[in-house]
């Protein structure tokens, strides 16, 4: 019943519809939360970007005697316990953040589509080797996998995109998998291999372009979750390890021990965090509902 | 059924034979020597000598790894350097820590997320919903170790209405029997102990269950809005039942199903999330001994909790979907 008034509705407002991504589009501006993650980000990318603009500290230089100030105009975040300036420590923060959680994500996707890629086209027994792999790395719960690799691979920035990019390769890979087995009998790959197309221009033409959208999506959030594990792994002594850098979970576990008297170095680096993961999560949620515009929230 | 259980118990050993060969292959592909790098900075000539006859370096590849299967069935995990203790026996006493956190965790994502979710359901989109949306978009937004410490600041610094850091106040002298805080406290029969350890459970608790709580309450909703436009709650309403009754009857009885999943997927994340709660409030469990470890490079230890902690979590979710099949009979003969 309600299916049919919906179709009539949909019906009586004839629009030409411009391709997949532009009307995608057009749904996502109308998505105010969406909007509201995109402002997240921008401040977020922003704040990467300039950094050495806005900044008018250097985030590796302290002076110990103005060491645990307060807010105050000249540091709008406080000093940190070594007299660093906060501001330009969250700051420079965002573009470690950025990086590591970007190509994080990347690193995942690349591993994901392959594995996921090969086992929804080869199918048989390919597939099923390859998803006892996942269900390997699946049974290691969330960032204890990503803890047990940079345990593995030491210290340093490179080694968190892998662990974290490994941590999620199985999730990216099973997804692709999904859409792929269902995409396997849908007509137009039928009509494909029918006129003779080469299977692997089947999957790669065909079939990928079609399996992308989830993956899109998945990739949004996992950019959330991403810069909260690197802020997690930070945060355990698993970080970048470098004092040249300022990554914003190893700044909480500095300041930790001084919550009762300078609660603001907690606050800010942790506001920076919980600001870009919404931004993230609400980006991905608004792609999800503007990219199939079936789901209903 | 039976069969359904036969048939995911069998697809449960190959996944932790694998992460097996995975975790050996894990201490053997240390840079240099297997015993040496195992030992870091801990090695004397004669823990390496130690330590090469209990791995057997001089075998074959193949048979080390048989050896350390046949020790891991014996529930031999082989003992950490530091202290030379089993790590099936430190585990024993810091296992209960942890399960204490995560079903208080529980209890407080279940307990405050299904009503939660519910009033949301009840007027979708109205602002008591929207207010439901923002808390759980918050839920999965912000890290355990940013809401732990601002938990701590809080309740502990600045309002001193709950205790920070710890299981019980030591100064109690409750004398650890179970090792689990709240029923040693119990044992003693002294109401401060009680209270004190439950006290020590509430803010960690909240912390690793707000990822949970964000969750369930988002299933919760989704799920009851979708019941509630079935055809059947509609036929129920209109032959005059009351209010109460279409929800207990015949909304939740069939929402209950997706939330019941959700829930005991939750535990995975709970096992990996007590890693960064209990090093936010030094909570002796084993999640902190993974960090503690990992920051002394005890490999043994850390291999051994990264496949104890898989095994529980493949359990669990063994049990959830049995527990599914049980509820739902199209899964059971699918």
């Amino acid at each position: 019943m309600a299916d049919q008034t919906t179709a009539v509705i949909v019906r009586s407002t004839p629009r030409a519809s411009r391709g997949l991504w532009r009307d995608a589009l057009r749904r996502l501006r109308r998505n105010g939360p969406a909007i509201f993650g995109l402002i997240c980000i921008a401040i977020f990318i922003l704040g990467a970007v300039l950094a050495p603009v806005i900044a008018q500290y250097d985030p590796t230089i302290g002076n110990l005697a103005s060491g645990k100030q307060g807010p105050s105009l000249a540091h709008p975040m406080g000093t940190d316990l070594l007299g660093r300036d906060e501001f330009s420590r969250v700051l420079y923060g965002a573009r470690i953040s950025l990086t590591v959680g970007v190509v994080a994500v990347l690193v995942g996707l690349a591993f994901g589509t392959v594995i996921g890629a090969i086992a929804g086209g080869a199918g048989g027994k390919v597939d099923a080797l390859l998803m006892r792999i996942t269900d390997v790395l699946l049974a290691v719960p969330g960032i204890l996998l990503a803890i047990g690799i940079v345990a593995w691979l030491g210290h340093g920035q490179i080694q968190i995109m892998l662990a974290v990019g490994i941590s999620y390769a199985p999730i990216f890979a099973r997804l692709l998998r999904g859409s792929l087995l269902a995409l396997r009998e849908a007509e137009f790959v039928v009509a494909a291999r029918s006129i003779g197309t080469p299977g692997h221009r089947i999957l790669v033409r065909h079939m990928l372009p079609n399996a992308l959208t989830p993956l899109i999506v998945q990739a949004t959030l996992a950019l959330a979750t991403a810069i909260i594990d690197v802020a997690g792994l930070g945060f355990l002594g698993l970080g970048p390890g470098d004092p040249r850098i300022a990554e914003w979970g190893e700044m909480l576990t500095d300041s930790a021990r001084f919550l009762q008297s300078a609660p603001y170095l907690i606050f800010f680096p942790g506001a920076a965090i919980v600001i870009s993961a919404v931004g993230f999560n609400l980006l991905g949620d608004g792609l999800r509902e503007s990219l199939d515009p079936r789901l209903k929230r | 059924m039976l069969r359904y259980i036969l048939r995911r118990v069998l697809g449960a050993i190959p996944v932790l034979f694998g992460l097996s060969v995975a975790l050996f292959l894990f201490l053997r592909l240390l840079p240099g020597d297997p015993a040496e790098a195992i030992l870091g900075q801990h090695a004397t000539p004669e823990l390496i000598k130690q330590i090469r006859e209990t791995l057997g370096l001089d075998q074959p590849l193949y048979v080390q790894y048989l050896d350390y299967l046949g020790r891991l069935l014996h529930g031999d995990f082989g003992a950490s350097i530091i202290d030379g203790r089993p790590v099936a026996d430190s585990f024993l006493v810091r296992f209960p820590a942890t399960i204490e956190l995560t079903i208080g965790a529980l209890i407080f994502a279940v307990g405050l997320g299904i009503p939660l979710g519910r009033l949301a359901a009840r007027h979708p989109n109205g602002w008591i919903d929207g207010m439901v949306t923002v808390l759980s978009l918050f839920g999965i937004s912000i890290p355990i170790f940013v809401l732990g410490y601002t938990l701590v600041f809080v309740f502990a610094v600045q309002l001193h209405w709950l205790p920070a850091l710890g299981q019980i106040d030591p100064r109690l002298g409750v004398t650890p029997v179970t090792h689990f805080a709240i029923i040693d406290a119990l044992l003693t029969g002294r109401v401060p102990a009680i209270v004190d350890s439950f006290a020590h459970l509430i803010l960690p608790s909240i912390a690793l269950g707000s990822i949970p709580l964000a969750i369930v309450t988002r299933i919760t909703r989704a799920s009851v809005i979708e019941v509630s436009n079935e055809d059947y709650v509609r036929t129920a309403r209109a032959k005059g039942l009351t209010e109460r009754r279409v929800n207990d009857r015949h909304i939740m009885r069939n929402a209950w199903l997706p939330v019941t999943t959700v829930i005991g997927l939750q535990v995975g994340g709970l096992l990996a999330g007590a890693v960064l709660t209990e090093t936010v409030f030094t909570w002796n469990g084993v999640g902190s001994w993974v960090v503690t470890a990992i920051q002394n490079h005890d490999y043994i230890v850390v291999q051994s909790l990264i496949l104890i902690f898989a095994t529980i979590f493949l359990t669990v979710n063994l049990l959830v979907d049995i527990g599914y099949a049980f509820l739902n009979p199209r899964i059971r003969y699918g």
